[in-house]
This record gives C-alpha cells, structure tokens and sequence, in this order.
C-alpha cells in the first residue's frame, strides 16, 4: 500500500529537533533511515502525523574511542558497522553481527539507533548492546542520561526512552571479552528464527562473567542469567556447555510464533549455545 | 509539498513533493524514468533497488523528500555510463533475464558488489544478491552472469 498522507521536516540541529518534537506533539514520528519505519507505514501499521528527519544532525554521527569506552553515533550504519577500522578493532561483535541485518541495499541506509530505538526482540544489534553491556545515550531538551543496554529494552517493541527523548549514540566499554554472535534464519537476511550474542573471559581456559544474550525468543532480549552461573569458573568443556545447555530451561520462555511452538526455540537456543561456546575453543575467535 | 533540487542521472531536476511520495514513484511517475521497478513497495523484493549519493539503497523506503542536494542513479543512468556493460553482456549471454522484472535491480545491486573489487566466491555472490528476489527463480544463471564478469574482470574466485 502506498504510504499514508503526513508532513515532513528535517532537523539540523538538536536545538531545532527539540522544537520541532514541541511544535509537533504527538503527531511527530522521527526517522533516520526508515529501513523499517516507511516498511511499516505501507502496511498502515501507524499513521504519523508529521515525519521528523533526523539524518542532517552532525551531533547524531561519528565512530570515536577514548581509550575506555568506542562511541558510535545513532545514525552509524549497519553498513559503517560492517567495515569501519575501529569497530572492527574494539567491538568485533558488532563487525560480525551487521552482515546478518537483511541485505546491502538495506545496510546502507538503516541506522544503529534506529534499530534500538525500534527495539525488535529478533533483531541483533539491540542483543548485541546487552551482551557487551553496552551504554546507550539518550537526550532530551531536558538533557542527556545513560541507560544501561539491559535496562533500555522494556517490552516487545518498547524502550526506557521517554517521550520527545531520542538515541544520540551509545558507548561500548573497550574490555577486550572474548564475543560471538550466531543466529538461525530461514532465508539469509530475515530476522532471526532464535540467535545467541555472547561475551565472556577466558582466563586459562576458566569462564569468567559470561553474557549469554538471546534473541527471537522473548519481548526483550533475554539474558541468561542461569546458563551464565552454570558456566561461571568452569573450564570451556562439553560438560560445562551440557549445564549451560540444560540451565536455560530457566532462562528462556519462549513465546509461540510464525515460527513454531517454544519447545522448537528451546530446542534451537540449546544448538546456538554449542555452536557460540565450541567457537570460543578455536583459536581463530577474536576479542571484543 | 515539500521543494527538493537533486541530480538524477547526472541531471539536475526540481520538483515539488508529496511528503507520502517515494523515490520509486518519483522517478516513474514524476520523472518518467521506468527503469525502477516497483515490486512489493516494503523494501523485501528488491526490484527497486538503485544507487543513492554512491551506495546502493531501497528505492521504496526512501522519501523524495528527504533527497534535497541526493545524487541518484538508476538502472538508465548506470547503463548509459557504460560502467556495466560487460555485466549486462553476461546478463544476455547467460540467459539471466527471463521476464526482466528483476534485472534492473539485480543489475544495480551486482555493479555494487563488482565496485567492491574482490574476489567473492559463488555463495558469496549469492549472499550478496540474497535481498533481490527473481520469481522466475532464474538464479543460477543470475550468479552465472556475475561470476563470468568477476572473472573476465581479473578476480579469481
């Protein structure tokens, strides 16, 4: 369906997109790459009234590290994820995790904060953020704050973000954890059936502080906080992932969906979990 | 409305816009320009694929309006430039177009992986052409026409 009847302006500035989120009220929808908003709008999902563009605001952009933490503006592309130097350097979770977000046509022009700000319990960046405990910046006229990755996905499609309040960017603690990411799909490119993003410490072989982060199998990402304390202070062996395996029964409750029933997604949560913890014995895994 | 000022295949054009209108139905029906195709209008087939300031986007999920100071190329400007001609011969030689409804955007999207350089292997051509659609489901001839151009252009899959 074409798309419905609404207006359009543009922001340079935050200045300017704080007074156009005032003079626009509820009618104001913002966009940066639209990759899944305009999608929705042709199924008539939501009819905004204005659409806010926020893709000229400079203060939106850049990839920066400080020595601490790797900064990435909202509007970094999934595609800037998959080949810019310093993620690849300090948040190789991220480098891996871009080429699964749909198709090069789409990685072009949909955004980082867009993707968290939509917050789809399938997709892999905002699972990706709570696994490296990521921070994600959010501001207002009122102001910036920092909301913990774990913290900012609320609900199926919700986010602690508050109303007129946007993602400016967010920070990546530079920890240099071990990190993967896996997923089962369908077809290449579609949201994920059930993916796994994982950080963790292997110090002598000894897992320390896992972040097992599960997605397309709840409203949030999920973290598994049982399969984490089945794996902390082991070594890295078929036993210790059989635990993690079997722990998850009380991490995950999965609901029914186009997919099949929650036993299926248990089932392919258990596989994602052997395939993430076996990669992490080969000697070619990379650090986060 | 909203003003927008853009080069479209080299070309500059204004025009005032539909805040509703998409870069699809812009080219085609504002500008003529029939080489984009519109397909599922949801950013999934593929079919309207075309180049925005260099990089490959959905023609679909892009506002005209949002394009003030754009540079695009469509599937008439990228063969007029000549720059994939050698493709397109594949394209002919390798039977790869059957109905054609497909072929402006896989064209535009192979030219994307071809200007990469590289030496991507078979399934990596098909990864990459993983978000075009053919419903003929003429493929293997698709990734044929691309291999071949690979290949008579130095790469050595």
């Amino acid at each position: 369906m074409k798309w419905p009847s609404m207006g359009y302006a543009r922001a340079k500035s935050l200045a300017e997109l704080w007074s156009a989120l005032e003079a626009h009220g509820d009618a104001a929808q913002i966009i940066a790459g639209g990759q899944t908003l305009l999608a929705t709008l042709a199924f008539r999902l939501s009819e905004p009234g204005t659409l806010i563009d926020i893709t000229d605001i400079a203060e939106l952009r850049g990839i920066s590290s400080n020595g601490q933490v790797l900064r990435l503006g909202a509007l970094t592309l999934h595609a800037d994820l998959c080949r810019d130097p310093l993620v690849k350097a300090h948040a190789p979770l991220l480098a891996a995790a871009a080429p699964l977000i749909a198709h090069p046509a789409i990685r072009n022009r949909g955004t980082l904060g867009g993707s968290l700000a939509y917050a789809d319990p399938a997709a892999e960046l905002p699972a990706c953020m709570v696994a490296l405990d990521a921070k994600i910046i959010a501001a207002s006229a009122k102001g910036e704050r920092r909301i913990p990755a774990a913290a900012f996905f609320t609900d199926l499609l919700q986010t602690a973000l508050a109303p007129r309040e946007i993602i400016t960017a967010v920070e990546i603690p530079l920890t240099g954890r071990l990190a993967a990411i896996e997923e089962i799909t369908r077809r290449s490119g579609d949201y994920a059936m059930a993916g796994l993003a994982a950080t963790l410490v292997l110090d002598a072989g000894r897992i320390l502080a896992p972040r097992l982060v599960y997605f397309g199998v709840g409203k949030v990402p999920v973290f598994a906080a049982a399969a984490a304390k089945a794996l902390e202070g082991r070594s890295l062996d078929r036993a210790s992932i059989s635990a993690a395996q079997q722990a998850l029964a009380d991490d995950l409750d999965p609901p029914h969906d186009l997919h099949g029933p929650p036993e299926m997604k248990r089932h392919l949560a258990r596989v994602l979990t052997e395939r993430v913890l076996l990669g992490f014995l080969n000697p070619k895994v990379q650090a986060a | 409305m909203i003003p927008i000022t853009l080069t479209v295949n080299g070309e500059k054009v204004t025009r005032h816009v539909e805040p509703r209108r998409h870069l699809i139905d812009f080219l085609r029906l504002d500008l003529g320009l029939t080489g984009s195709h519109a397909g599922c209008e949801h950013g999934v087939c593929g079919a309207c694929t075309l180049r925005v300031n260099g990089k490959i986007m959905r023609g679909c999920l892009i506002l005209a309006a949002s394009l003030d100071g754009a540079e695009v190329v469509t599937i008439e400007g990228l063969s007029e430039s000549g720059e994939v001609a050698d493709l397109q011969a594949a394209f002919v030689a390798r039977n790869a177009a059957q109905c054609g409804f497909c072929t402006p955007g896989m064209v535009m999207t192979a030219a994307e992986l071809l200007a990469e350089g590289g030496s991507p292997t078979r399934g990596e051509i098909r990864e990459y052409l993983s978000g075009n659609y053919c419903r003929c489901t003429g493929y293997q001839a698709i990734v044929d026409a691309v291999e071949d151009t690979l290949r008579s252009r130095g790469a050595t899959p």
